[in-house]
C-alpha cells in the first residue's frame, strides 16, 4: 500500500530535517530577543541579576545555535540534492531572499562571535549591550528572508511563465508576494512567543524544585511578560493569516476546517471525526465564526471545498493539526494571563504550585503549537510545491539513494537531539545560579 | 564585465575564502589530536581553542553563501549537482554537523573526552576530501546522463587518479594552510613551545604541498585535457603561486615575519585557485553546464549583485571588527583577557 519511492523519501527527509531545525531555529530566533532585554534592563536597573540572566541565557544559547547552524546548513543544501527541480526553477525567481540570508547569517555569526567573548571588556556595559543589536537583527532577518521563500512556494508571485518557460522576472515581487506580510509577522511573533514560552518553562520548574530566589522570581516575571505579549501578538497575527488564506488560498482553510460547502454565515469547527461521505461527528460547532476568522464579518460568505478539484486539495488530516495549533495558542494566552492577574492581586501568590505546573507545561506546548503550524502550512498546500506551477512529485530527485540518507539523518538528529540536553543540563547543573551569585562574578566557561 | 562573470567570480573569491577559513579549523581538528595522541596537547590546544571559538560559526557560513549564491546564479547547477551529489553531499553534510555541534558541546560544554578529539580530526580531514568531489565532478567524465536523468559513476569517481590526487591535494594543502597561519598565531601570542611545534609542522607539510599540486597537474591533463591547456595559457598565475610559495617557506624557515609568512601562503593559494578557476571557464560542469548558457536571468543576475555589494557594506566592517577584537588584540591572543 505504501511504495517508497524517492518522491515519498525526499518528502520524508525534508519534513524531518526541517522539523528539526525549525526547533532550534526558533530558540535561535526568540532567544537573542530576550537576551537583549534582560541585559538592557540589567543595566539600566543597575541589577545584577538581569545581567547574569542574560549570561546564562547565553550559554545555554550557544549550544543551541551551533545545532540550529548545523542543521540548517543541512537543510539548505537538501533543497538542491532532494529537489533539484523545484530549485532550477525557484531558483531563478527567489533566489533573491535565500542569498540575502546569507548575509544575515554573516552578521549574526560575525557579532555572537563578538558578544560572546567581551562581556568584561568594555567600561561602559551598554557597548557590550550593543552588541546584542545585530545578533537580534541578524536572527530575525534570517527568519524574515526564509519566510519569504516559504511564502513564494504558497502564492508564486513576480514571473512569468510561457509554456513552462520563465519568461520575465520581478525579484521585489517574488519577494513581496501576497503570503508574505502576514507569514513573516506570524512566523515571527511565534518564534519570539516560543522561546519566551520555553524559558518561562524552565525558571519556572526550577522554582517549583527548589527554593526561590529572588533571581528566579524576576527571571519568571519578565518572562511570563514577555511570553503574554508575544502570545497577543501571535493571536492577531493567526488570525490575519486566516483572513489572508480566505482571500488567496481559500482550499487551505478550507481543508483546515473541512468547510466542504461554499456557504454563507459559515460555522467554525473544533475537532471531531469525519464518517463515511465526510459527515461531521463529535465536534465542537461554533455558530458563524468561521466567516467572521475568514472576513471579520459574521454573515460573509467562505469558500468550501466544492469549489477545488479533488486531486488539488490537501489531505483532510490537517485540520487537526490547525485546531492544535489554535487551542496550544489560547492556552499560553490564558496560563500569562493567569499569572499577570496573579501578580496583581495581592491575595494571591502567583507563585502557586499550580500555576508554576501550567506554566511549566506551556514551554512544551508552544513548540508543539509551532510544529503543527509547520505541518499545517506544508501538508496544506499539498500537492502544490510551487502552488500553481508545480507539484511536488515532479520535483523530487530521482536518486535511489534517498531511504539511506534518511536513515543516515535520521541517526544523526538522534545523536544530535540526545547530545544536546545533556551538555544542556550538565551546563546548568554543574553551575547552579546559587554559587555564581555568590562569588559575584559568572565562574565556569572561561570567558563568558 | 557581465553579470555572469561578475556572479562567478564573486562566488569562486567566498570559496576561495572558505578554502581559507575552513582550511585553518578543520588542520587544526587534526594537529590537536595528533598533539594529544603524541602528548604534547598542553602546547598547542588553548591557542587553537582561543582563534577558533569566536570564528567558527562564521566559516560555516562562508559555505552556505557558496552553495546559496552558486544555486541563485546559475539555477541550473542545482539539477545537474543535486542529482549528482546527494551521496557524497550528504556524507559531507554529516561530517560538518557533527563536526560544528561537537565542538560547540565540547568548548561550551565540558571537558575534551578522546573520542571527541579523535572525531574533531579525523572530520577535519574527511571533510575536505569529500567536499573535494564536487570539483572532480566539475571536469566531466563522471556524469551519466540518461534520457534527463542525471547519476554519479562511483565506480569511475573512485578509480580515477585525478579524483584521488584531488583528495590528497586537499589534504595536505588544509594541513599546511593551518600549520603556517597557526605559527603566526603562536608567535602573536608569544608562546614560544606553541610556535616551535606549529613551525615545524608548516616546514613538514609544505613539501607534501607541493608535490600534491605537481601530480594534480599531471593527471588533470589526462583526464581533462582542454582544462589542463586553458591553466597552461595562464602560466604566470601558477608561476606567481610557486613565487610565494618560496616567500613563505623562506620566511618560515628563517623563523621572522610570520604574517608576512601567512599571507605569501595566501597568495600562493589565491593565484593556483584562480588560475585553476580561469582556466575552468566557460565550464560550470564540464560538458552540460557554463556559466553563460545556464545563468540566472539577468535581472535576478543584477539584483543579486546589487544585494551583495550592499551585503559587503554590512560585513566588511563587521568583519574588520571581529578580527580588531580576536586576531590583532594583543591581549586576547595571549589569553589576558
Ligand atoms: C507558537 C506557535 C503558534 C501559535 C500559538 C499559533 N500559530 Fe498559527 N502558525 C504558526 C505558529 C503558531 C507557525 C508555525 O508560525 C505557522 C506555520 C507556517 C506559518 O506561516 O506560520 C502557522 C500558520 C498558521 C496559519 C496558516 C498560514 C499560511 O499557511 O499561510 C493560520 C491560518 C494560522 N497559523 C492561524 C493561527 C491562529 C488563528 C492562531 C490562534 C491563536 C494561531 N495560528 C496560533
Ligand atoms: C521550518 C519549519 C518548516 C517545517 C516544520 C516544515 C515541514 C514540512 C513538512 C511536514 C513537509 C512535508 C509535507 C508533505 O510531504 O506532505 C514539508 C515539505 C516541504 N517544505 Fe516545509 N516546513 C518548514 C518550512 C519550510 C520552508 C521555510 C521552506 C522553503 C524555503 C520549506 C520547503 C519545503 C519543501 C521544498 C518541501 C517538500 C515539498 C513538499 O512536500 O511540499 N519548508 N515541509
Ligand atoms: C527551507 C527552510 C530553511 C533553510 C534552507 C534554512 C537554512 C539555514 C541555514 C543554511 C542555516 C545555517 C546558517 C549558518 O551557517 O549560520 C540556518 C540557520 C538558521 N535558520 Fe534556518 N533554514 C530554513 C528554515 C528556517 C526557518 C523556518 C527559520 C525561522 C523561523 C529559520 C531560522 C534560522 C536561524 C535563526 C538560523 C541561525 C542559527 C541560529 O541562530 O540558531 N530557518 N538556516
Amino acid at each position: 500500500m505504501f511504495e517508497l519511492d524517492s518522491v515519498i523519501m525526499s518528502r520524508m527527509l525534508t519534513a524531518m530535517t526541517l522539523g528539526f531545525h525549525i526547533i532550534f531555529a526558533t530558540i535561535g530566533v526568540g532567544v537573542p530577543v530576550m537576551i537583549s532585554i534582560a541585559e538592557f534592563i540589567g543595566i539600566k536597573k543597575k541589577d545584577p541579576h538581569y545581567r547574569l540572566l542574560a549570561r546564562r541565557w547565553t550559554r545555554g544559547f550557544v549550544i543551541t545555535v551551533a545545532i540550529g547552524v548545523v542543521t540548517g546548513t543541512a537543510i539548505g543544501l537538501q533543497l538542491s540534492l532532494l529537489w533539484p527541480n523545484f530549485m532550477q526553477v525557484a531558483g531563478n525567481v527567489i533566489s533573491l531572499p535565500l542569498f540575502l540570508e546569507t548575509f544575515a547569517f554573516f552578521f549574526e555569526a560575525i557579532f555572537l562571535g563578538a558578544y560572546l567573548y567581551t562581556w568584561d571588556r568594555f567600561k561602559n556595559p551598554f557597548y557590550h549591550w550593543f552588541l546584542s543589536i545585530p545578533i537580534v537583527i541578524g536572527s530575525s532577518f534570517s527568519a524574515v528572508f526564509i519566510t519569504m521563500v516559504n511564502a513564494f512556494m504558497n502564492t508564486p508571485d513576480g514571473f512569468t511563465m510561457k509554456d513552462g518557460v520563465i519568461t520575465s522576472i520581478d525579484p521585489i515581487d517574488a519577494m513581496l508576494n501576497p503570503a508574505t506580510p502576514t507569514k513573516v509577522f506570524h512566523v515571527l511573533s511565534s518564534s519570539y512567543l516560543t522561546s519566551a514560552a520555553i524559558l518561562a518553562a524552565i525558571t519556572a520548574f526550577i522554582i517549583l524544585k527548589r527554593n526561590s530566589h529572588s533571581y528566579h522570581r524576576k527571571a519568571l516575571k519578565l518572562t511570563v511578560t514577555a511570553t503574554f505579549i508575544f502570545a497577543v501578538l501571535t493571536a492577531i497575527a493567526g488570525d490575519l493569516s486566516a483572513k489572508f488564506l480566505a482571500e488567496h488560498q481559500p482550499e487551505k482553510l478550507a481543508v483546515a476546517e473541512w468547510h466542504f460547502e461554499t456557504e454563507e454565515g459559515a460555522d467554525l469547527i473544533l475537532f471531531g471525526q469525519l464518517t463515511e461521505g465526510n459527515q461531521i461527528v463529535n465536534e465542537i460547532r461554533i455558530p458563524n465564526a468561521l466567516s467572521f476568522l475568514a472576513h471579520g464579518d459574521l454573515n460573509s460568505e467562505v469558500i468550501g471545498l466544492d469549489q477545488f478539484p479533488e486531486d488539488e486539495t490537501a489531505p483532510l488530516w490537517v485540520h487537526y493539526m490547525f485546531d492544535l495549533m489554535v487551542v496550544l495558542g489560547i492556552f499560553a494566552l490564558t496560563v500569562s494571563l493567569l499569572y499577570l492577574i496573579f501578580t496583581k492581586v495581592k491575595k494571591w501568590n502567583e507563585h502557586n504550585k499550580w500555576l508554576l505546573i501550567l506554566l511549566v507545561a506551556n514551554g512544551p506546548m508552544a513548540m508543539l503549537a509551532l510544529e503543527f503550524g509547520w505541518i499545517y502550512a506544508e501538508v496544506g498546500r499539498q500537492p502544490w510545491i510551487l502552488r500553481g506551477y508545480m507539484k511536488v512529485e515532479n520535483a523530487a530527485t530521482a536518486s535511489q539513494h534517498v531511504d539511506t540518507m534518511f536513515f543516515l539523518f535520521l541517526g544523526l538528529y538522534i545523536l544530535l537531539g540526545t547530545l544536546c540536553i545533556i551538555v544542556l543540563r550538565k551546563m546548568f547543573k554543574n553551575n547552579p545560579v546559587e554559587l555564581e551569585l555568590e562569588e559575584g562574578k559568572p565562574t565556569s566557561g572561561g570567558d563568558y | 564585465m557581465s553579470y555572469e562573470l561578475i556572479g562567478i567570480a564573486v562566488l569562486w573569491f567566498f570559496l576561495y575564502g572558505y578554502l581559507i577559513v575552513a582550511s585553518i579549523d578543520f588542520g587544526a581538528g587534526f594537529f590537536a589530536y595528533y598533539a594529544k595522541v603524541t602528548g604534547k596537547n598542553h602546547i598547542i590546544n588553548k591557542l587553537i581553542a582561543r582563534y577558533l571559538s569566536p570564528v567558527w560559526e562564521v566559516t560555516n557560513v562562508f559555505f552556505v553563501f557558496f552553495f546559496v549564491g552558486l544555486v541563485g546564479f546559475f539555477p541550473d547547477s542545482a539539477y545537474y549537482y543535486g542529482t549528482a551529489l546527494l551521496v557524497p553531499g550528504s556524507i559531507a553534510i554529516i561530517l560538518l554537523a557533527i563536526r560544528g555541534s561537537f565542538y560547540a558541546f565540547e568548548n561550551y560544554g565540558s571537558k575534551k573526552s578522546n573520542g571527541y578529539m579523535f572525531l574533531y580530526g579525523a572530520t577535519g580531514l574527511l571533510i575536505p576530501a569529500s567536499l573535494s568531489t564536487a570539483l572532480t565532478i566539475s571536469e566531466g567524465g563522471f556524469l551519466e546522463v540518461k534520457e534527463e536523468q542525471v547519476s554519479l559513476e562511483m565506480s569511475k569517481l573512485l578509480t580515477s587518479p585525478y579524483s584521488w590526487s584531488v583528495v590528497f591535494l586537499a589534504i595536505v594543502s588544509v594541513l599546511f594552510i593551518s600549520a603556517s597561519f597557526l605559527t603566526f598565531y603562536a608567535n602573536r601570542a608569544n608562546d614560544q613551545a606553541a610556535l616551535k611545534l606549529m613551525r615545524s609542522y608548516a616546514l613538514f607539510w609544505s613539501i607534501p604541498t607541493i608535490i600534491a599540486s605537481l601530480t594534480t597537474f599531471i593527471a588533470l591533463s589526462q583526464h581533462n585535457e582542454q582544462h589542463f591547456e586553458n591553466m597552461m595559457d595562464l602560466w604566470w598565475m601558477f608561476g606567481l603561486s610557486v613565487g610565494f610559495f618560496m616567500i613563505a617557506m623562506l620566511l618560515i624557515y628563517k623563523g621572522k615575519q610570520y604574517g608576512l609568512a601567512f599571507c605569501a601562503v595566501m597568495f600562493q593559494f589565491f593565484f593556483a585557485f584562480f588560475g585553476y578557476g580561469v582556466g575552468h571557464l566557460p565550464y560550470l560542469l564540464y560538458p552540460y553546464l557554463t556559466v553563460y548558457e545556464n545563468a540566472t536571468h539577468q535581472t535576478m543576475g543584477t539584483a543579486l549583485i546589487i544585494a551583495f555589494i550592499a551585503g559587503l557594506f554590512l560585513l566588511i566592517p563587521s568583519l574588520l571588527l571581529l578580527m580588531k577584537m580576536f586576531l590583532f588584540d594583543a591581549d586576547y591572543v595571549k589569553g589576558k583577557r
